[in-house]
C-alpha cells in the first residue's frame, strides 16, 4: 500500500515539475467536460421541469382530427364523454394563438369561465380585461390599467384593459399568456357557437385513463385522446434526442481531443525519457512506471472532471445555460426566464464519465506502456 | 432512439472496449504461438513486453465492463418512461427482450475479466509466469463473447421504439395497445427460499471445511457451489429477496434496488454477491491452471475461501435484514 502511495507522490511531483504541458491538457480536458456536463445537465433538468408542469394538466386532452389536421370540437362531444364511467369531467377549452405584428412575439391567448386566477382587490374579469404574462407585459411595456391591442381576423384593432400581470414566478407557464373571458375569446377568435378548440378531460383514477381514452376513440373514431403520460414520453424523448443531437455534434470535438491526449503522452521530451531511464536503473519496475502514468492519469482526470462538472453545474443552474440555451431549449420570441431546479443524479455523472474520462484513459494506456518500455542503458547513453 | 446520452457513452465505451480486445486477442495468438520462456531471443523479449500492454488493457477492459454494467441498467431504467407499461428498467429490458441477453453477456464477461486479471496477478508473482499460455487462450475464447455483446446491445438499442405521440392518435392504439409486462414474474418464493438457504449453507461449511482440513476435492465443490450461487441469489433476490426490501409482494424488479429511494442498497448487495461467486471461484481456479509451477498457493487458497465466506455472509445479511427487521411478511 505505502508503495502506491509513493508512486502517486512521485506522480504528482511529476505532474507539477511539467506544469505548463499538463496545464494545456488540463484546460482543454475540463473544457470539454464542461461543454458535455452542461448538455447533461440541462436536458435532464429541462426533463424533470417538464414532469413537475404536466402533474398539473389534465389527464387527457381530446382533439378532432378531419382530413389528417386537427380541427374544432363539437360541444356536444361532451356529454358522450361524461357517461363513460370513470370520467369525472369533461369541459371544452378556448386558446389560440395570437401573432403580435408590434412586437414579432407569439402569444398564447386561453379563454376562463371565470377567472380561476386570484385577482386583487376584484371579483372576476370584465368581457374586455385581459390578464397578461410577465413576457407579453416586457415585450409590450404594459401594465395593469394599460390597454392591450389585439387585431381580429376581420382586421379590427381590439382594445383589452390589463387587469393584472402574472407573477415571474410562474413564467414557464405563463410568461407569454394573454388571458380573456370565455365570451371574449369566442368572439375575438370567431369561433363558431357549439365549438371548442379542444376538450379536457378529468379522471378519477390514474389506472383507468387509458382505458378511458381508448373507450373516447372508440366512441368517438374522429377524435384523437392525448393522455398525459404520452406528452410526458414525447417531452422525454424529444429531450433525449436534442442532447444526443447536440452531444453528437461534439464527438468530432472529442475525437480530436483523444488524438490531442495520445499525442501529449506519446511525444515524451527528452528530459522525461531520461527521467524514465534513470528510474529504470536505480531498480523501478516497468510495471511501476505503467503505474506512475495510470496515476498521473487519473490524477488530471479527477482534476478536469471536476472542474468540469463543477463549471458546469454553475453554468446551467446558476446562469441559466446562456451557451446551450437556443441549441435545447426550442425556439420563441419570448422566451420564459427559466431557473432550473439543481438536479443531478448519479446517472448524469456516470455518463459523462463514460463519454469523457474512459475514452482518455484508453488513449493513454499504449503511450504510457511505450514509455515504460524505455530501455534505461539507451536513454542514458544517448 | 440512438441518440440519448447514456446509449452514445454505451456504444462507445463498447467500441473501445472492442478495438482492444480485437488487438489483444491478435497480440495473445502470437504469443501463445512462440512464447518460450527459456529463449531469449529477441521475439521474446518483445513479446515480454507486450505481455505488460495487454495485462493494463485487460484491468481495463476489466473496470469498464463493471461500470457498463451498471450504466447499462441506469440507461435502461432512464428509458422506461418512454414505454408504455414500464415502470423500472424490466420494463425497458422486456421492450425488446434481446435487453435480458445484453445484461447476462455483460455479467458473464466481467466473470471472466476478473478471472483473467485473477490469472494475472497470481502470473506476475512469479518467476516462470506458468499461465501464460493458458491466460492468452481464455482471453481468445473471451473476444468474440466481447464481439457478440457488443453486436447484442446494438441490437437492442436499435430495436427499442419509443410509444409517442403520432399524427393519427397517441400511440396508444396504434401499438395495438399489446403493451409489455412491467415486471418479471419470480420464482414461487417457499421452495426459492429452501433452496436458497441451502446453498448459502453449503457454501459456507465447504468454505470453514476447506480453512481447517485443507482438502483438494473441497475447493472444487467450493466453486462449483460458487457458480450454482450465483444464478440461485439471482434468482432468489427476484423471487423473494427485492419484495422484502420494497414491501410489496407484487414488486420483483431487481433493479429498483440499486436506486436511492431504498438506501442504494443494490450496491452492498450486488457487490457482495459478486466477490462471494469470485472468490469461491479462485482456488479451485488457481489450482486448475497452476499445473506444474510451484506457487505458495496454499495460504493465498485459504485467504480467498475466507474472503469469499465473508461476501457471502455480508450478502446473505442484507438479504435476510428486512426479513426479519421490517412489518412486512411475504406469504409464500
Amino acid at each position: 500500500m505505502r508503495r502506491h502511495l509513493f508512486i502517486l507522490e512521485f506522480a504528482l511531483s511529476g505532474l507539477c515539475r511539467r506544469r505548463y504541458k499538463n496545464l494545456a491538457l488540463l484546460v482543454a480536458y475540463s473544457l470539454l467536460i464542461f461543454i458535455i456536463s452542461s448538455i447533461l445537465f440541462l436536458t435532464h433538468a429541462l426533463k424533470r421541469e417538464a414532469e413537475l408542469l404536466l402533474q398539473s394538466s389534465p389527464e387527457i386532452t381530446v382533439q378532432r382530427l378531419m382530413a389528417g389536421r386537427h380541427a374544432l370540437v363539437p360541444v356536444d362531444w361532451v356529454d358522450t364523454i361524461v357517461s363513460i364511467p370513470g370520467v369525472i369531467d369533461a369541459s371544452p377549452r378556448y386558446w389560440g394563438y395570437y401573432y403580435d405584428p408590434f412586437t414579432g412575439a407569439n402569444f398564447t391567448v386561453l379563454g376562463v369561465r371565470s377567472s380561476e386566477f386570484p385577482l386583487k382587490g376584484r371579483e372576476d374579469l370584465d368581457p374586455e380585461d385581459c390578464l397578461i404574462g410577465s413576457g407579453v407585459s416586457e415585450t409590450g411595456l404594459l401594465r395593469t390599467g394599460d390597454s392591450l391591442v389585439m387585431v381580429d381576423p376581420e382586421g379590427i384593432a381590439r382594445p383589452f384593459r390589463v387587469a393584472g400581470v402574472f407573477s415571474t414566478s410562474s413564467s414557464i407557464l405563463t410568461n407569454d399568456l394573454v388571458v380573456l373571458k370565455e365570451e371574449t375569446i369566442k368572439r375575438f377568435f370567431q369561433i363558431p357557437e357549439g365549438y371548442a378548440v379542444d376538450l379536457v378531460v378529468r379522471v378519477a383514477n390514474p389506472s383507468e385513463i387509458d382505458t378511458i381514452a381508448k373507450k373516447i376513440k372508440e366512441k368517438i373514431p374522429s377524435s384523437r385522446p392525448i393522455t398525459r403520460t404520452e406528452i410526458l414520453r414525447t417531452y422525454e424523448s424529444l429531450f433525449d434526442w436534442r442532447s444526443g443531437m447536440v452531444l453528437s455534434m461534439f464527438i468530432g470535438a472529442l475525437l480530436a481531443f483523444f488524438i490531442f491526449a495520445w499525442d501529449k503522452a506519446t511525444g515524451l521530451s527528452a528530459e522525461e525519457r531520461r527521467e524514465i531511464g534513470v528510474l529504470k536503473a536505480i531498480g523501478w519496475d516497468s510495471s511501476d512506471i505503467m503505474e506512475m502514468k495510470f496515476w498521473e492519469g487519473l490524477v488530471l482526470s479527477s482534476l478536469a472532471y471536476l472542474t468540469g462538472t463543477i463549471t458546469g453545474f454553475v453554468h446551467v443552474f446558476m446562469l441559466g445555460a446562456p451557451l446551450l440555451e437556443s441549441a435545447l431549449k426550442g425556439w420563441s420570441v419570448l422566451f420564459p426566464s427559466l431557473k432550473l431546479r439543481p438536479v443531478i443524479e448519479v446517472y448524469q455523472l456516470m455518463v459523462l464519465l463514460f463519454l469523457t474520462v474512459v475514452p482518455y484513459m484508453a488513449a493513454t494506456i499504449a503511450p504510457s506502456w511505450k514509455a515504460a518500455m524505455t530501455d534505461p542503458e539507451e536513454v542514458i547513453r544517448s | 432512439m440512438i441518440l440519448h446520452p447514456g446509449i452514445v457513452a454505451l456504444l462507445g465505451s463498447s467500441a473501445i472496449v472492442n478495438m482492444m480486445m480485437l488487438y489483444s486477442a491478435f497480440a495473445g495468438l502470437r504469443i501463445i504461438r512462440y512464447w518460450d520462456s527459456k529463449s531469449s531471443s529477441a521475439l521474446q523479449l518483445s513479446l515480454e513486453r507486450r505481455t505488460y500492454l495487454l495485462s493494463s488493457i485487460l484491468s481495463f477492459v476489466l473496470g469498464v465492463n463493471l461500470l457498463g454494467l451498471f450504466l447499462f441498467i441506469y440507461t435502461a431504467d432512464d428509458l422506461h418512461t418512454q414505454f408504455v407499461g414500464a415502470m423500472c428498467a424490466t420494463g425497458t429490458l422486456n421492450a425488446n427482450p434481446i435487453g435480458w441477453w445484453v445484461l447476462g453477456m455483460k455479467l458473464v464477461l466481467f466473470l471472466f475479466s476478473a478471472v483473467w486479471i485473477f490469472l494475472n496477478y497470481l502470473d506476475q508473482r512469479t518467476e516462470d509466469v506458468p499461465f501464460v499460455k493458458k491466460r492468452y487462450a481464455l482471453l481468445l475464447v473471451m473476444t468474440p463473447l466481447f464481439v457478440t455483446e457488443a453486436l447484442l446491445q446494438l441490437r437492442f438499442f436499435l430495436g427499442l421504439r419509443p410509444n409517442i405521440i403520432t399524427s393519427c392518435c397517441g400511440a396508444l392504439f396504434s401499438e395495438n395497445s399489446g403493451g409489455i409486462a412491467s415486471s418479471i414474474a419470480g420464482a414461487p418464493v417457499r421452495p426459492m427460499e429452501y433452496l436458497f438457504f441451502t446453498v448459502v449453507f453449503l457454501y459456507l461449511i465447504v468454505a470453514l471445511c476447506f480453512i481447517v482440513f485443507q482438502m483438494d476435492f473441497l475447493k472444487y465443490l467450493l466453486g462449483g457451489l460458487a457458480l450454482v450461487f450465483l444464478p440461485v441469489s439471482i434468482a432468489s433476490i427476484i423471487s423473494f429477496i427485492s419484495p422484502y426490501f420494497y414491501e410489496l409482494p407484487t414488486h420483483h424488479c431487481p433493479f429498483d434496488l440499486l436506486q436511492g429511494l431504498y438506501g442504494y442498497v443494490g450496491y452492498p448487495l450486488y457487490i457482495s454477491l459478486l466477490l462471494g461467486t469470485l472468490f469461491g471461484l479462485f482456488p479451485s481456479l488457481s489450482e486448475f491452471f497452476k499445473g506444474r509451477s510451484e506457487l505458495p498457493l496454499r495460504r493465498w487458497q485459504r485467504l480467498w475461501t475466507t474472503a469469499g465466506g465473508i461476501s457471502v455472509m455480508v450478502f446473505t445479511a442484507i438479504s435476510v435484514y428486512p426479513m426479519l427487521f421490517s412489518s412486512f411478511v411475504l406469504e409464500g
